[in-house]
């Protein structure tokens, strides 16, 4: 789960990394209160979950009541790059003299923790990362350890951050590390982070992914979770504990385990057809988990046809075939649905499917067959 | 020959008194694996269908001699059945689980590695293995798989591994072992150790590498295989069309080096000589040619 940049800052503000001073408000009335309150300058920064803000004008400075009103005015509302601006994060605004980047991640291929540290923050890391690789320090940290001073240290000189700034990026990139770990965080970036005229050194922006499998034991997860933007197909899913992603084609995809989902969306590509979704319905998926997963699918005005690819491991697909079952006697289907069934229990499956014969219910018999079965009759359900 | 598990693998279930535990436990053993014993903790001394139950690991090995463990118990235990495991001093560990938070597992995998360099763990989240005719040790359909090889299969993603599988099977191309590493972000094992076992393992003739998108471990498996296979390789990557994730901030980017695309990964994997197919049904066509030049 992703956090807006002022949950972000409100987390690691609680691991005591400096922050601005800030509101985060949903109105052009709230905002102007919030500048009022904090004094000017402020800055006036839209809330979406993408980058390049700046450069699309969702990020003003503004020195008066008036200037306020109408940065908020502008950017609420305002489309980034596909995301709608429902919030803004009003803070005071900082003088800076550099500008640097942090971050603490997992870096797969070590199986280590990675921190990152560059003294060119502010800007497009990746290509910082491109260009001038040695511009950025890194260094591992056995997780079963955790960071160590010279960790801290190693990251600071070696980024050559200004001597000024040296003590302050120690004592916050610890605090970034215990927020990483603590908040089960699959990502903490800072960028960029300041050092001020003054000798602060101060996050002014924050970035952090949170890990959904260690939802359990944080319930404030679910807080930060209520004001996350959401497509309300994604929203449904999410509420019937589906793992669902909405696309733009007419194709309603329904598998279980992320990479036979994601193969039986190349192939439908392959068909040429495109489908409306990713959902997976994860393993072991029982009856109900199949039948909200229709629901959920065919409430999507744009599909037209629905294809469900079952290979069942941990799955069985007597259960799913029931699922099926009950899905269709439970809503409306009013869409073609394709079926294929392979792997465990999937004779029972079958059976079940073929005792019960409903209308727009087409069993298919290997993956490629169902998914040019299911743009077949996507396309001439198009066109009737 | 198989790689990992063979006919000499005693297997003892963590949380075989729990559904899915006992499910795919009676499976495995219906198919021929020797499954020893179980653990539940406060279980002890009771049994699943003849299969003894105890407390600990520690007496389940003592008992049974068990030599490998599978993991069924749910996520938030997951860590605490690893540790256990590794310390009782089973060779393999096959974690089933999904859903485990990843800075567990970054805990544990680098504890296994460093304590047990000898010890094999696979998983979390992924469907375990089996190698076919002698011991399958997980949640894989077992009567899709062919004994007798040629063809050693390394898989990234879970129901996906079943469709290659089949679609091998289908063409009556047999299987040495089929690993299944699962996709979570610090896998146990990862593609170089079993492709490097393959090519060790004189019944393995070829192979069958399964990956997905995110992440590099495509990328430096083609590398491996391009500087130390001998044996060839087909490989299939999933996530062509799969829409750019809302992942934000830049770190992962950075630290593989590359945008984890698919296209970027099979043309990684083809620069490396492998047959690479567009869908599951190539992974079979491609293996049937092949296998007739090896």
């Amino acid at each position: 789960m992703d956090l807006f940049e002022y949950q972000g800052k409100q987390v690691l503000a609680r691991f005591g990394v400096p922050v601005s001073a800030g509101e985060a408000v949903g109105t052009v009335d709230d905002a102007v209160a919030a500048a009022d309150r904090l004094g000017y300058p402020v800055v006036v920064k839209a809330q979406v979950q993408v980058g390049g803000r700046g450069k699309a004008g969702g990020i003003k400075l503004a020195n008066s009541t008036d200037e306020a009103r109408q940065h908020a005015s502008n950017i609420l509302g305002m489309d980034i790059k596909g995301h709608v601006v429902r919030c803004l994060w009003i803070e005071k605004a900082s003088d800076i003299s550099e500008e640097y980047y942090a971050s603490f991640t997992l870096d797969r291929a070590a199986k280590k923790h990675l921190g990152m540290v560059s003294a060119k923050g502010g800007v497009d890391i990746e290509q910082v990362a491109e260009e001038d690789p040695a511009a950025i320090a890194r260094v591992h940290i056995d997780p079963l350890v955790g960071i160590e001073d010279y960790h801290a240290r190693q990251l600071v000189f070696g980024a050559k951050l200004n001597p000024a700034a040296r003590s302050g990026a120690i004592s916050i990139l610890k605090q970034l590390y215990k927020a990483f770990v603590e908040l089960d965080a699959d990502l903490v970036e800072i960028n960029p982070l300041i050092l001020t005229p003054d000798g602060r050194v101060h996050a002014l922006d924050a970035k952090v992914s949170l890990d959904d499998n260690a939802g359990y034991r944080h319930p404030e997860f679910e807080d930060l979770r209520s004001t996350a933007s959401a497509d309300p197909r994604e929203q449904m899913a999410r509420e019937r504990g589906l793992n669902y992603i909405g696309l733009d084609g007419e194709v309603g995809i329904i598998g279980n385990g992320a990479g036979l989902v994601m193969s039986t969306l190349d192939v439908v590509n392959q068909a040429g057809g495109k489908a409306a979704n990713f959902l997976d319905v994860g393993g072991g998926a029982g009856a109900k988990t199949i039948a909200n997963a229709l629901e959920v699918i065919t409430a999507d005005p744009n599909v037209r046809s629905v294809l469900i690819n079952i290979f069942g491991g941990i799955t069985r697909c007597d259960l799913v075939a029931q699922g099926i079952i009950d899905g269709f006697a439970a809503i409306d289907v009013k869409v073609p649905v394709v079926v294929r069934l392979d792997g465990t229990s999937a004779e029972e499956g079958r059976a079940i499917l073929a005792a019960n014969p409903k209308d727009g219910l087409v069993p298919a018999a290997t993956m490629l067959e169902a998914a040019n079965r299911a743009v077949e009759l996507a396309k001439s359900g198009a066109e009737a | 020959m198989a790689i990992i598990i063979d006919e000499n693998t005693r297997v003892v279930v963590q949380g075989l008194t729990g559904r899915e535990g006992r499910f795919h436990a009676l499976r495995n053993r219906d198919y021929g694996t020797k499954v020893v014993a179980g653990v539940t903790p406060g279980k002890g001394g009771s049994d699943v269908e003849g299969i003894p139950v105890f407390d600990t690991m520690v007496e389940a090995v003592n008992e049974t001699g068990a030599n490998a463990s599978i993991i069924f118990v749910p996520a938030r235990f997951t860590a605490d059945a690893v540790y256990e495991a590794a310390d009782s001093g089973v060779g393999v560990i096959v974690c089933i689980t999904e859903g485990v938070p990843a800075h567990d597992e970054a805990r544990f995998v680098n504890y296994v590695r460093t304590r047990y360099p000898d010890t094999v763990l696979i998983g979390p989240n992924c469907p375990g293995l089996i190698s076919p005719g002698k011991c399958n040790i997980g949640i894989m359909p077992g009567e899709i798989t062919l004994a007798g090889g040629p063809v050693g299969l390394v898989s990234r993603s879970g129901t996906l591994t079943y469709q290659a599988v089949h679609e091998l099977t289908q063409r009556g191309i047999g299987q040495t072992t089929c690993v299944g590493i699962g996709g979570d972000p610090v896998p146990g094992t990862g593609f170089i150790d079993c492709l490097s076992r393959f090519e060790a393992d004189p019944a393995t003739l070829a192979c069958v590498m399964i990956g997905e998108i995110g992440g590099s471990d495509e990328e430096t498996a083609a590398a491996f295989i391009a500087s130390e296979m001998t044996k060839p390789v087909v490989a299939y990557v999933a996530g062509v069309t799969a829409p750019p994730g809302k992942k934000m901030g830049h770190a992962g980017a950075i630290v593989s080096g590359s945008k984890g695309t698919a296209a970027a990964k099979i043309e990684a994997l083809e620069k490396a000589g492998c047959g690479v197919g567009r869908n599951p049904t190539e992974i079979g066509e491609i293996m049937a040619e092949v296998l007739k030049g090896v």
